[in-house]
């Protein structure tokens, strides 16, 4: 009998903690199929956040640290810095990387440290209950929003993937979707881009993984997925925001 | 062969002790009065193939810090009192992991952005925690940037041998001046050895993780307690401190850490030509604090005076020693107020007479503007070179 389905190397088998529905076991499958398929798993060194992937160093299977709230970038620069031949990424999520850590990840991006930042956005804080976080939508009702997010109280969502791409330094920045099988598939060749960036040493590459939270968004899977497809689609767009003049050509088709 | 000795500044020292301890990798920020820490390293470490990286504060130094220690390499950072604030919820998370860094603290005034001339105020900040949760860290006091040297290699020594951060404390003058001094090594000491525990890629291996991450009571419990032995054993075998004229009973015994002794030294010396015998205790590791040192040294004592260039820190473990035992003076300045000799003698005459003592042992042809006799002076020096 043939096997036809095996389970990635790039991660453990350790049962997640995730609720029903996130799409985080997805982004971490995706990016444990890319370490172990660019062959890199085991000079590979990832970096868990604080938030609902504050465990993800249980999951990859690779060597892992746990970084303070939104040191991530920090953590990978000193990492990457000190041994070059190492593959660094972090993984972060909103609250960790666009409030807290908004510092890091921008300063980060602007020296072009050659390590990759998974980022995912799901539009609130997920592990501390459900506040408002720079990147909830107008009008979401949060914890911390119980009126609706006021963009005249609060100002509007940031977008990071336009944010760092304004930067002359960083080489990849991308924004993908997990709301459809079409845009997981998608978002797994960019991963593996992002991922080749560093292998060939060329560039500091970022990933925005748009995410759906069902539990905090108070919707089923299903409806989240539509909220996410109807609501930050339009106002998060995805696509490469910036690749490497000289590889645009050869990379277009992954 | 005697080895050469070279004028430095304080600053720069301390960043070509870190290569000689064999420390390539350096993260920082610059802060006043240290920032010749990172400029020198800025321009050594390209030369030597190490890595020199400026961040975008110390809150990223010292997060870089811990990510560089995790992948197991040598590395220092250095900061000023208002960046070490910024830094000490990364210092929690190193101790909590059990990396070796070294981090140096050219202490300013403060508190609040303070102003940028000597101080010790950030001794309870080193020595008492700074960050959350029950950590320590090995803290060096240097008084002349030869001892600077001296320990920024200890604490590497140290750093490693218990895998633990270990800071040095000096107050302004010890960056900023320039004293000759000598490297006990030669060229760039040999890489850290990554051992069992740093993440190095998990080729051939079971994959490792640095994380400070207990969420189950009894694991972060049983931490908590294996930091604390680590903690204990280091205060065991750690100690380390100077006694300057305390071999036999005294009038006065001074402490002072730093500079600061350094200064009460001059005083006692002079002192010591008008026949008052006053004592220095220095402690070098003020954490470990060298609790029974010190009060051994007090019981030869029959009055205590410390003098801190702060408001009062030290003189908290210096009570814990004497145990109510003795009266504890004190006299402190801060803001960047550093008390000349003559001050520091003036504030040790008026304990002693504020003991029933002063001058009592005192010899008429020694007066304090008289010429002093070549027997006290000789003698003086010589207890002066023993220690």
């Amino acid at each position: 009998m043939n096997k036809i389905f095996a389970y990635t190397q790039g991660l453990t088998e350790k049962r997640t903690h995730y609720c029903p529905g996130c799409t985080h076991g997805i982004i971490h499958r995706l990016v444990g199929e890319v370490i172990e398929e660019l062959g890199v798993r085991e000079r590979s060194v990832g970096i868990a956040p604080v938030g609902c992937a504050v465990l993800a160093y249980e999951y990859f299977n690779c060597d892992m640290f746990e970084a303070s709230h939104g040191r991530a970038p920090a953590v990978a620069t000193g990492a990457k810095r000190s041994r070059p031949d190492l593959i660094v990424f972090s993984y972060q999520g909103d609250g960790d990387l666009a409030s807290i850590g908004m510092g890091e990840i921008v300063h980060a991006a602007n020296r072009g440290e050659k390590i990759t930042v998974i980022f995912v956005n799901n539009a609130v804080y997920g592990m501390t209950g459900g506040q408002m976080a720079p990147t909830t939508m107008p009008g979401q009702y949060t914890t911390t929003s119980p009126r609706g997010r006021d963009p005249a109280e609060v100002g509007y969502p940031v977008r990071m993937a336009e944010l760092l791409a304004e930067l002359t330094t960083p080489g990849f920045i991308a924004r993908v979707s997990t709301h459809s099988v079409k845009a997981i598939i998608e978002a797994k060749a960019v991963i593996r881009e992002a991922f080749r960036h560093q292998v060939e040493e060329r560039c500091f590459s970022f990933v925005e993984v748009l995410s759906i939270c069902p539990t905090n968004w108070g919707l089923s899977p299903r409806e989240s997925e539509k909220w996410l497809e109807q609501n930050m689609l339009p106002y998060y767009p995805v696509g490469i925001k910036k690749r490497p003049e000289e590889f645009r050509e050869d990379w277009k088709n992954g | 062969m005697a080895k050469e000795k070279i004028l430095m500044k304080g600053n720069e020292a301390i960043g070509e002790a870190a290569i000689r301890a064999g420390c390539l990798h350096f993260f920082g920020y610059p802060i006043t009065p240290q920032s010749e820490v990172p400029e020198y390293l800025a321009r050594r470490l390209p030369e030597l193939g190490g890595c020199y990286t400026q961040a975008e504060s110390e809150v990223a130094a010292s997060n870089m810090i811990y990510g560089a220690a995790g992948v197991g390499v040598r590395v220092l950072t250095t900061s000023s009192s208002p960046g070490i604030s910024l830094m000490t919820e990364a210092i929690s998370y190193i101790a909590a992991c059990e990396l070796p860094v070294v981090l140096v603290n050219i202490m300013r005034s403060g508190p609040g952005l303070g102003g940028i001339l000597p101080a010790q105020g950030d001794y309870f900040q080193a020595t008492k925690g700074g960050g959350h949760g029950d950590y320590q860290l090995i803290v060096l006091a240097p008084s002349s940037v030869q001892e600077a040297v001296d320990l920024v290699i200890l604490a590497f020594q140290l750093a490693e041998k218990y895998r633990t951060p270990a800071m040095i404390i000096g107050d302004g003058m010890i960056g900023q001046m320039m004293e000759p001094v000598e490297f006990p090594v030669e060229g760039v000491g040999p890489p850290l050895d990554p051992g069992d525990w740093a993440l190095t890629g998990c080729r051939g291996r079971e994959k490792r993780i640095v994380n400070s991450l207990y969420l189950d009571p009894v694991e972060c419990n049983e931490i908590n307690l294996k930091l604390k032995a680590k903690y204990d054993e280091i205060a065991r075998h750690e100690q380390r401190w100077e006694e300057y004229h305390t071999r036999k009973p005294h009038d006065l015994l001074v402490c002072a850490f730093g500079m600061m002794a350094r200064i009460c030294k001059t005083a006692i010396d002079e002192l010591a030509r008008e026949g008052i015998d006053v004592g220095l205790f220095r402690p070098i590791t003020l954490n470990p604090f060298p609790y029974d040192a010190c009060r051994r040294a007090i019981d030869k004592s029959r009055r205590v005076v410390v003098f801190e260039m702060n408001m009062g820190q030290m003189i908290e473990d210096i009570k814990l020693a004497a145990a109510g035992s003795r009266q504890i003076d004190f006299h402190g300045t801060a803001g960047g107020v550093i008390l000349s000799p003559d001050e520091v003698k003036e504030f040790m005459l008026q304990s002693l007479r504020q003991a029933g003592g002063a001058g009592r042992k005192k010899k008429k042809a020694a007066g304090r503007s008289g010429k002093r006799s070549a027997a006290t002076t000789r003698q003086a020096r010589a207890r002066g070179k023993k220690r």
